[in-house]
């Protein structure tokens, strides 16, 4: 590593930035088609695809260190696991007669 | 060398160390801010699968159309800035200062048309709690969908007010010479922020924009 850093070359930028522009288009696109449940699937992996792209290019988090990597997944893993556990309680919870809430 | 010294504060080894140090420090901030978003992504998670209808219809009354433009705004608004932190890892401090001020023109256009879009919210009587009187037939629930569009944009857009302020600190410092090959962190934690913010919204638009509900022709 030198001084500066990692000084990426221009067309890495540009490309990324076509990249997302592409994403967007195509979520966009796909919305206007009727994919019953998978149209969530859809949009949430273009996006998680983008992000990516923010994250590892833009963010340099590809060329950054290991402790880097841990702290920008940790974020991640963390809202998963919320996600996850308010989902198990909500999904499985089951009327109760005569208890209106 | 002797820019590396001056640059280097005491307690750490080396530069490489220095800057390591900073990106972290920057990287727990926007695990903080990925928690505060979270609870709000949460809040939505939860509500939208307990009434989807109401989700459905909320989005449909959202202009598609603006949001794509906005969104591609905004990543404009992330290339500046990553051009913008390039130019400082060179020591181009000027241009660096310009794409800051091009990133701040984005910025600007983007919360545009986020007011374009709230003042169409106004004239329709879509905002809870302010103005609500949807049309006739409308979900019971809908107030919840655009609760949620409120607060989430509004923290979305808070957070890019923010970020305007700290870009025009920054590249006024970037043009009188105060940034180096050496020294860039301030160019590059600012980066780091503006980014963020860019990924909330990548993720804010399909999930308010694009549900079920817009298709069959509502602009």
């Amino acid at each position: 590593m030198s001084e500066s850093g990692h000084v990426l070359p221009l067309r890495v930028y540009f490309a990324v930035f076509t990249a997302l522009l592409a994403g967007t288009a195509l979520t966009t696109w796909v919305a206007t088609h009727d994919l019953g449940p998978w149209n969530d699937l859809v949009a949430l992996s273009i996006a998680g695809t983008k992000a990516t792209l923010v994250i590892l290019y833009f963010m340099h988090v590809r060329y950054a260190s290991r402790l880097i990597w841990i702290f920008s997944l940790a974020g991640f893993l963390w809202l998963m696991l919320f996600f996850v556990l308010i989902l198990a309680d909500y999904q499985t919870r089951v009327p109760v007669p005569g208890w209106a809430g | 060398m002797s820019e590396t010294r001056a640059v280097l504060a005491h307690h750490f080894e080396s530069l490489e160390q220095q800057n390591e140090a900073a990106a972290i420090g920057m990287w727990a901030f926007l695990v903080q801010e990925v928690m505060f978003f979270g609870g709000l992504f949460t809040t939505y998670l939860v509500y939208r699968v307990l009434h989807p209808g109401a989700f459905a219809e909320g989005s449909a009354h959202l202009p598609v159309a603006l949001g794509t433009a906005n969104t591609a705004v905004l990543i404009g608004s992330s290339l500046t800035m990553a051009l913008g932190v390039r130019a400082a890892q060179l020591g181009r401090g000027r241009q660096c200062a310009l794409f800051l001020a091009a990133t701040i023109v984005l910025a600007f256009a983007f919360l545009g048309v986020k007011g374009v879009e709230y003042a169409e919210k106004w004239e329709h009587g879509l905002i809870p709690g302010v103005r609500w009187s949807p049309e006739a037939g409308a979900d019971a629930r809908l107030n919840l969908f655009f609760a949620l569009y409120f607060v989430m944009t509004g923290c979305h857009a808070l957070h890019m007010l923010v970020g305007i302020v700290l870009m025009a600190i920054v590249a006024g410092r970037a043009w009188g010479g105060r940034y180096s090959r050496a020294n860039f962190l301030g160019v590059e934690c600012l980066g780091l922020y503006w980014h963020f913010v860019d990924l909330v919204w990548i993720f804010l638009f399909p999930l308010l924009y694009l549900l079920h509900g817009h298709r069959g022709g509502h602009s």
